[in-house]
């Protein structure tokens, strides 16, 4: 253990005091900003105190949008929410059934299988955008949630951590369950199933969050402004050219675009700790 | 309630590795076999071939006089008790124990009875709703089994299931499992490295060496008469004194570096007269300590409580002799480094007789 000294509790509290002011400031004044009107905001210096629009800036951006981006962000949040839960569920389940074949299945070429998605781990989405863009288009599938969500669902990284972790089971819960009587799917579904539990937990964060930060393939993706998820919503607030832009509705809309994968988070971290602390293998 | 029977059994791995040469052996209706042999003999592989979690190269495994050789585990109805355990950890002991009713689609009130009579004898009733981690190895030891013993089926397998219990534990748990295959006389297979689990628990034994069955037999027949220098000294502890001999035209016995062995009045066997060498077997506790005899030179002592090891050298092989520590204080006095003593076999059949070839029993 370490000792305890009174100056060396003093100094990790500084520098704990000053990260979280250097994270939490830019979110600060963002917050100020929304809760004033256009005007005061565009006033240099900019006030350190929140103004009094507060209600009045959320509901016009959750309801009706800002002048140059009609479109109610209420919707955007939803159009989000939709994409990132059908991204991060698709994803695990698609690379979770994957992982179990890799792993306890004996087939031909499956190493190959395993290696060729694991090889897709280089190749990001923007790199194959303008085919996976073809063949989406070539399917009809534009302006829509399966079209905006399905060239992101396969994940490499995802079946990866499920192999990995599909290997740390022992063999002999396999062969208990066999002769048990469970079959693959039964063994999948009692046993592997819920031993995933945490590993889900986690993927389930990271890929909500994956799925809540896309930005250029719903970009290219998305014809009709009702389709439109909040990263990119928040973009086409800041009007170019001549138009003015609103800056306290498009600080309100990035604040609101934050709180839902930080609830994810938030709520998610009492599975991780729960899984850490009692660990069930 | 069934037989088990082995047919010429065969388990080569691919690369032409063979790990059984051949195992044949018929097991009653509710005998408790063990299987016994150092590690890597192929012990476990033989099991995990019963429990259908090995293909068998060749030969026929029949329970009930049916093959089962192309039956999925589950078809075979066999439960099998693991080392580790393998308990599901994500379940209580209830569905641990439930499982396999479960997937056999057994109403949920049959289920509920059977768990709760099969905990009660294995005295878990209380622990039913715990978790696997929550509960001590000698707990989890006995869910395992409970899981198999619910089930009801025509074989159990046990694979050394005992080997991660402490000393104390285990000598518990044998005595377990011995009540238990008394009360419900399942056929069993109990596969332990462990020769004293082997002798305690056996019914008749299987002493594997190199994927060949070296012997089979009850406990006591395996330790009367072991079938070959292996079995000798692989059973008993600690093992039999083997020692290599020559035999003269007259019956004297001598060992290879010349030290003449004079047993006794102890007549040689019809199969051992006439040969010119041998494998002479003694066990530490068939000896006694004479004037004349065997000349023994002690190299060290160990003290046992009740009881003594003397390791000492015969020529240049090493023997242990095990004595009463309350034998007269004339020949305790003797018992002291370097000293030469002098031992003689205490019966006609203490003496055990090998070909020095095969390894295998002449007498």
């Amino acid at each position: 253990m370490i000792e305890r000294r009174p100056w060396l509790d003093l100094l990790a509290h500084l520098i704990l005091v000053f990260g979280l002011v250097i994270v939490a400031f830019p979110l600060y004044i963002a917050f100020v900003a929304s809760t004033q009107t256009a005007r005061e905001v565009a006033n240099a210096p900019v006030s350190l105190l929140p103004g009094t629009h507060f209600i009045e800036n959320y509901a016009q951006v959750l309801f009706s949008g800002s002048s140059v981006q009609t479109t109610p962000v209420g919707n955007m949040l939803w159009v989000s929410f939709v994409i990132a839960m059908i991204i991060s569920i698709g994803k695990i389940s698609i690379s979770m059934l994957s992982a179990f074949a890799v792993v306890y299945f004996r087939f031909p070429f499956r190493m190959l299988c395993f290696w060729m998605i694991f090889i897709t781990l280089m190749l990001p989405v923007e790199v194959r955008i303008s085919p996976t863009f073809e063949v989406v288009a070539g399917l009809g599938l534009t302006n829509s949630y399966a079209g905006l969500t399905l060239p992101l669902i396969a994940s490499a990284t995802a079946t990866f951590l499920f192999r990995q972790f599909f290997l740390t089971v022992p063999d002999e819960l396999v062969e208990a369950a066999r002769i048990d009587g469970a079959g693959p799917i039964r063994f999948f579904k009692d046993i592997l199933f819920p031993l995933s539990k945490t590993s889900i937990a986690a993927l389930f964060v990271i890929q909500f969050t994956y799925g809540w930060n896309q930005y250029l393939w719903p970009l290219v993706m998305k014809t009709s402004e009702n389709m439109t998820p909040i990263v990119v919503g928040i973009k086409t607030m800041i009007g170019g050219g001549d138009s003015v832009t609103e800056w306290n509705l498009v600080m309100a809309t990035a604040l609101l675009a934050m709180i839902p994968p930080g609830l994810v988070v938030i709520l998610m971290q009492k599975w991780f700790v729960k899984g850490l602390v009692d660990s069930e293998k | 309630m069934a037989t088990l029977s082995f047919k010429n059994i065969k388990k080569t791995y691919p690369g032409n590795v063979a790990v059984i040469h051949g195992i044949s052996m018929d097991i009653k209706d509710g005998e408790f076999i063990v299987i016994v042999g150092p590690s890597g003999c192929g012990k476990s592989t033989l099991m995990r071939m019963v429990a259908g979690l090995e293909t068998v190269t060749e030969g026929d495994i029949q329970i009930d006089e049916k093959s089962i050789n192309h039956l999925e585990p589950a078809q075979r109805d066999i439960a099998m008790v693991f080392q580790n355990y393998a308990l599901y950890p994500h379940m209580s002991v209830f569905d641990n124990m439930a499982y396999g009713l479960k997937i056999r689609k057994m109403s949920k009130e049959q289920i509920k009875e059977r768990v709760q009579q099969t905990a009660e004898t294995l005295e878990l009733a209380l622990l039913l709703d715990r978790r696997p981690k929550q509960l001590s190895g000698g707990q989890r030891q006995r869910v395992a089994m409970g899981r198999a013993i619910v089930r009801e089926p025509k074989v159990f397998l046990f694979d050394e299931p005992l080997s991660n219990l402490d000393a104390k534990l285990r000598v518990q748990m044998r005595l377990e499992i011995q009540k238990l295959h008394r009360r419900l006389a399942t056929t069993s297979l109990y596969v332990t490295h462990d020769q004293v689990e082997a002798m305690t628990l056996a019914q008749r034994m299987i002493i594997m060496n190199k994927g060949v069955a070296e012997q089979v037999g009850t406990p006591m027949e395996v330790f009367e008469r072991p079938a070959s220098t292996f079995v000798a000294s692989f059973i008993g502890s600690p093992p039999m004194n083997l020692l290599n001999v020559n035999i003269n035209h007259e019956g004297k016995i001598s060992t290879e570096d010349g030290i003449d062995l004079p047993i006794n009045g102890i007549q040689l066997p019809e199969s051992v007269r006439g040969k010119t060498q041998a494998i002479m077997g003694f066990r530490p506790e068939n000896c006694l300590l004479h004037e004349t005899g065997i000349p023994v030179k002690i190299e060290m002592v160990e003290t046992l409580g009740s009881e003594q090891l003397i390791h000492g050298l015969i020529g240049q092989t090493n023997i242990v002799i095990r004595q009463n520590i309350h034998a007269n204080a004339q020949q305790q006095a003797q018992l002291k480094l370097g000293n030469i003593i002098h031992v003689s076999p205490d019966a006609d059949h203490a003496l055990h007789w090998f070909d020095p070839e095969t390894t295998r029993r002449l007498n």
